[in-house]
């Protein structure tokens, strides 16, 4: 009996501490997102009132949340498809083929991953500064005479930010599809080789219907982690107001003391990052082979 | 027949081929990021010619101007405090937890386990907002009851929230060790006369060392880099800053003042622990990832 008494007292001494912080920092904050989103707020009183959907009215006909949702898709899509791309090539070659040095490709391309977001921010500006810049003097270089693009500029500031996001996601999903590759048993290969399947024959019977699973998972990865990296290297790369992605435009409304107008649009990129994510799900379902 | 001389001769080239995409994306992952090394000991006026010049001498005064007078000092301090009490936060925290949820039968364990699972998908950036008006109003009602409002602008508290938002990808990953466990280890300790306390410390989290020393990583990671969280919560503008922070402070100034020396010092402060400690641990880091997954 004591000993049934110690045991409760023990439990609820471990777990209490984690699901109070939890409750506190993670479940009541997110119960706030979707409350706050139906109510305005002041800016310097926390008095609230309640005005039901009209913060999503408002969210659908303002013109820079659109552009900043448009932003996002467009960075969704490109991103994930050139990330793709070069990962899946990447971690093909480097799992299939015999490389020397295959150790040492693999530590430099995931060398993106752990810098800050801050310092990549900082070392993108070095890349794309007007004059003295290190893209702008290889261009220069290559084409012959002095190139002055403003690669932070009105028109090229989304294709800066995509270059600089595949940059730093590709040795991540590389490592991911490395991982499930490796586990694709050789002899497969070695029989296809035998009836005759050259190398992307192999690699598109092979092994891409078997990671097909893992592809599905870091697709749902590609969705939510670019609209969470897109805010975070447009707050570290870009001038306020040059280019808004989904939770800038958000930032940018709890900045201004639109708190309730923020969480409505909080809300509504949440939706759409879920709705999108279940949507790919669906598409993608293939029968699971096994190997 | 044919096919296989076709083969043959196709296949030194095909390696040269791969051989040349590869080392180009090392190219493009390396150079930057040694640029700025070499920039940051640059002197100003190196910064108006040839940008592939290599640097003149060794100018350390930009390390000096940016930990004195660009404060990088003072934010490193701050940025080593909050890392370091995070990390000790969730490990006090999170190590008990999951141990008890992976492996006693009691109720309520259940809800608590899906509700952790679900904050898998609680992305911080949508939460930041409510939790810095939870803050907010917090040091509004402390004002009127105590006369001084602490949370915002206050390390411990941006440790808690760390260590907080942390916990459900922790948990997730250490419950999954231990729930790989045989049980004869506990009832041996318990017939020795061991109660669950000095068990579970003594036995069960030895043995999660390198589970541990993974959470440890990563966490280290994404809180050193971390900059959103710390920009809203630390928002005075005398207050105190984390070094991520600081930084984005000094690139934004820098702008007009074109002190790029001390900025690209600043960037190598930043930089230089994650690249240290990824270089010592970089084959646990990247097997530790396709454990846990989930971290994007």
């Amino acid at each position: 009996m004591r000993r049934s008494k110690d045991r409760s007292i023990f439990i609820a001494l471990c777990v209490a501490p984690a699901a109070i912080l939890f409750f506190i920092f993670m479940i009541l904050p997110t119960l706030n997102v979707f409350r706050m989103s139906l109510f305005e707020r002041g800016a310097y009183s926390p008095t609230e009132t309640f005005v039901g959907l009209s913060n999503f009215t408002t969210l659908f006909k303002d013109p820079k949340f659109i552009s900043s949702m448009q932003n996002t898709i467009l960075l969704i899509v490109t991103v994930t498809i050139i990330t793709f791309f070069f990962a899946i090539l990447f971690a093909a070659i480097l799992t299939r083929e015999k490389i020397k040095g295959q150790n040492f490709f693999r530590v430099i391309f995931y060398i993106p991953n752990i810098l800050s977001v801050v310092v990549i921010a900082g070392i993108f500006s070095a890349i794309y500064k007007p004059e003295n810049g290190m893209l702008n003097s290889v261009l220069s270089f290559l084409s012959g005479h002095d190139v002055m693009i403003l690669w932070k500029g009105q028109q090229m500031v989304v294709i800066s930010i995509i270059i600089a996001m595949v940059w730093q996601a590709i040795g991540y999903y590389m490592v991911m599809y490395m991982a499930s590759m490796s586990a694709v048993p050789v002899d497969l290969y070695e029989s296809a080789s035998l009836d005759g399947a050259g190398r992307i024959a192999q690699f598109f019977q092979i092994t891409l219907p078997l990671i097909w699973t893992n592809i599905r998972t870091t697709l749902t990865f590609f969705i939510i982690s670019t609209i969470n990296m897109a805010f975070l290297f447009v707050k570290a790369m870009v001038a306020k107001g040059m280019a808004d992605v989904g939770l800038s435009f958000m930032y940018a409304q709890k900045d201004a003391g639109l708190y309730g107008y923020s969480m409505a649009a909080g809300v509504v990129i949440f939706l759409f990052s879920f709705l999108l994510s279940a949507m790919v799900n669906k598409v993608t379902k293939r029968d699971v082979l096994e190997m | 027949m044919k096919q296989q001389n076709k083969s043959i001769t196709a296949e030194p080239v095909f390696k040269a081929f791969i051989y040349v995409v590869l080392i180009t994306l090392a190219i493009l992952i390396i150079v930057p990021v040694a640029w700025v090394f070499l920039a940051s000991v640059k002197q100003n006026s190196e910064f108006y010619g040839n940008p592939w010049a290599l640097p003149a001498g060794f100018y350390w005064q930009n390390f000096v101007d940016a930990w004195n007078s660009a404060s990088m000092g003072s934010y490193m301090i701050n940025s080593v405090i909050v890392t370091a009490l995070s990390l000790a936060l969730l490990l006090v925290i999170a190590l008990p937890a999951a141990y008890c949820l992976s492996r006693f039968q009691f109720r309520g364990r259940k809800l608590l386990n899906t509700c952790f699972m679900a904050g898998l998908f609680i992305n911080v950036n949508y939460i930041v907002v409510p939790i810095f008006l939870m803050l907010k109003d917090g040091d509004v009602w402390l004002k009127k009851v105590v006369g001084e409002g602490f949370l915002l602008n206050n390390l411990f508290v941006l440790a808690l929230v760390y260590a907080s938002t942390a916990l459900p990808f922790t948990i997730y990953l250490l419950s999954g060790y231990f729930a790989t466990l045989p049980h004869d280890f506990e009832e041996a300790a318990y017939i020795d006369g061991a109660g669950y306390g000095s068990t579970m410390v003594r036995i069960i989290f030895p043995m999660a060392q390198p589970s541990i020393i993974t959470i440890i990583l990563f966490n280290f990671l994404s809180f050193w880099n971390e900059y959103i969280i710390s920009m809203t919560l630390m928002s005075s503008a005398k207050g105190q800053k984390t070094l991520p922070v600081g930084l984005l402070n000094l690139m934004q100034a820098q702008q007009s003042s074109a002190e790029y020396g001390i900025l690209y010092a600043g960037l190598v402060l930043v930089m230089l622990p994650t690249l240290v400690l990824y270089i010592c641990v970089q084959k646990k880091l990247t097997q530790g990832m396709t454990v846990g997954g989930l971290k994007g």
